[in-house]
């Protein structure tokens, strides 16, 4: 296995992450903290508990989710689209590096920066709200699969983008929407049917609810359903990356 | 012959229906030096990307050093060494961190040391805390060159290297080339600039539509291909041609002013004697001669339009 290769693209998106802190730390922290601001400082005080749980507490799990599914994607995205734009993605390709090797050092780097995020937004909210995490080794469990997951997911749309415009399409038009509609802010049991069955139909629903019962041991789905519906977007993440360097599809001519 | 890369029936088929490259059969030998000439779109960029990992073929295989390029790709591409034509850069990373991102990404490790003498020969140490962005063009170049250098290839693929850069950057550039030969390093070049080729290569192929039409020691090449030329100055200028010259191939240039007579140098009897002594029957005195050979530049262009 070529590890210094890893190390050095590990090392090299990493680098571009802390040259550009406001963008990449600072921005997406604020953001989410005006979230904690305006809903649960706020708005949450005068709002009922859901579950038992008061609503400012309620939507941190799903706010984190939000944030690092949009993270992880953008990260990775851009971190392969950048080099193909520029050209310079003939070094990576002429490297004696498999693809899983590039993989690992896009993703990888892309995936960490999401968990730091996630991590200092956990520590920000705490400023604002009051909250416990019942299971913080399941909590961090899914911080990893999560950030990781959806990383492989931009890292897929970064090789298949062609312009700055696809890049954006998915975090905006696809993950965004889902994400508020999987209960970010609310219980799916509280909808009417057939919108809680339609909303059982996106995947969101089932990484918000898997998170949210690692901190206060309530969910809409059963915890195993969300874990294996996790596993299930990383394997099918991962057949779509070895195919794209099988085929060379979008990288090489 | 110890080759280096051996080519064996390469062919490239775009998705668009170009054929790019049509059964390439090439060896290039260990430690030369060695030109590939073609007109824009030949297919040259194409022949080192594939046998880069750039591109993929469409059929026919490639060996570096006894590795195939596919089937033992990391053993065959951890010799080479790429600089691309274009000038592409990761523009907000600092000279020192980019090559060292080089070298890593072939699998060596870090040579704090090893750097730092190649940015020192390609005049860039004083620049290695420097934005890539900030840097001149030419420095650009002579930094795509050290980032190809950074794991310390056996063979360096050299894709137009002095394109824009100026006479005496050219001349650096040249002469690092040839040091570079001198530590047992085979180099490939493309050029446009013929005089490139002509100047530092041990041998020259020409690529044409995708296809290898000739592959010779530069010195045979010219000899076998090159024409002399025999300038005459005349005392007194000339408007036409006495008919008792017409069988000579002969031209009046310089405005009447002298006769250019062609010659093969390869054959065994050039013809100046008799011309000079049927000149000197007509009474057509002559002040000076000069010789000159045809360049490189002639023979290609020759080449490729008898392909045409």
């Amino acid at each position: 296995m070529n590890l210094y290769g890893i190390r050095a693209i590990y090392i090299f998106e990493m680098a571009r992450t802390f040259r550009t802190l406001m963008e990449s730390i600072a921005s997406p922290i604020l953001s989410t903290s005006l979230y904690f601001v305006v809903f649960g400082a706020a708005i949450g005080s005068r709002m009922g508990d859901i579950d038992g749980i008061g609503y400012g507490a309620f939507i941190i799990p799903g706010l984190l989710m939000l944030s690092l599914l949009n993270e992880s994607i953008s990260n990775a995205s851009f971190g392969i689209y950048f080099p193909k734009f520029t050209g310079t993605v003939y070094e990576v390709l002429s490297a004696p590096l498999s693809s899983l090797e590039i993989v690992i050092g896009y993703v990888g780097a892309a995936a960490t920066k999401s968990v730091m995020l996630g991590i200092l937004m956990l520590l920000t909210a705490r400023l604002f709200v009051d909250y416990q995490i019942l299971h913080p080794l399941w909590m961090i469990g899914f911080l990893l699969l999560t950030a990781t997951t959806f990383s492989l997911f931009g890292f897929i749309i970064g090789l298949w983008a062609d312009d700055f415009q696809k890049l954006q399409i998915v975090p905006l038009m696809v993950v965004t929407p889902l994400t508020f509609l999987g209960g970010a802010f609310y219980s799916i049991d509280m909808l009417p049917e057939p919108w809680r069955a339609l909303s059982l139909f996106n995947p969101v629903v089932y990484l918000i609810s898997g998170f949210r019962w690692s901190f206060y041991g309530v969910a809409d789905v059963n915890v195993a359903v969300s874990l294996a519906m996790i596993c299930g977007i990383m394997l099918a993440c991962l057949a779509i990356i070895a195919w794209i360097f099988k085929t060379g599809y979008r990288l090489k001519t | 012959m110890d080759s280096i890369i051996s080519i064996q029936d390469l062919s490239k088929h775009y998705a668009s229906g170009l054929q790019a490259l049509n059964r390439v059969n090439l060896d290039i030998r260990r430690g030369e030096i060695f030109a590939l000439l073609g007109p824009n779109g030949a297919g040259k960029t194409t022949l080192i990307n594939i046998i880069c990992g750039i591109v993929t073929p469409s059929a026919g295989s490639v060996r570096v050093d006894g590795h195939d390029i596919s089937a033992d790709y990391r053993q065959a591409r951890s010799r080479i060494g790429l600089v691309p034509q274009e000038l592409l850069t990761a523009a907000f990373e600092n000279v020192e961190a980019t090559l060292q991102f080089s070298r890593g990404l072939f699998g060596k490790p870090p040579a704090p040391a090893l750097l730092e003498q190649i940015l020192r020969d390609l005049s860039l140490w004083d620049k290695r805390k420097t934005k890539i962005m900030a840097l001149s063009g030419g420095m650009k170049r002579r930094l795509l060159i050290a980032k190809a250098l950074a794991h310390e290839p056996d063979i360096l693929f050299l894709d137009e290297p002095t394109a824009g850069v100026d006479v005496e950057l050219r001349r650096d550039m040249w002469q690092m080339v040839r040091r570079l030969r001198e530590r047992g390093v085979t180099i490939i070049l493309t050029t446009h600039y013929i005089e490139e080729a002509e100047e530092m290569a041990d041998r020259i192929g020409v690529i044409h539509k995708g296809e290898i039409i000739l592959v010779e020691d530069k010195a045979a090449l010219m000899s076998k291909l090159g024409k002399k030329q025999l300038e005459l100055t005349l005392q007194a200028p000339l408007t036409t041609l006495p008919t008792e010259l017409a069988d000579y191939p002969l031209e009046i240039t310089r405005e009447g002013h002298a006769l250019t007579y062609t010659f093969d140098t390869q054959q065994e009897q050039t013809g100046i004697h008799e011309l000079l002594r049927q000149l000197d029957r007509l009474g057509i005195d002559i002040k000076d001669l000069h010789s000159s050979e045809s360049s490189l530049e002639e023979i290609f262009v020759n080449l490729v339009r008898d392909r045409s």
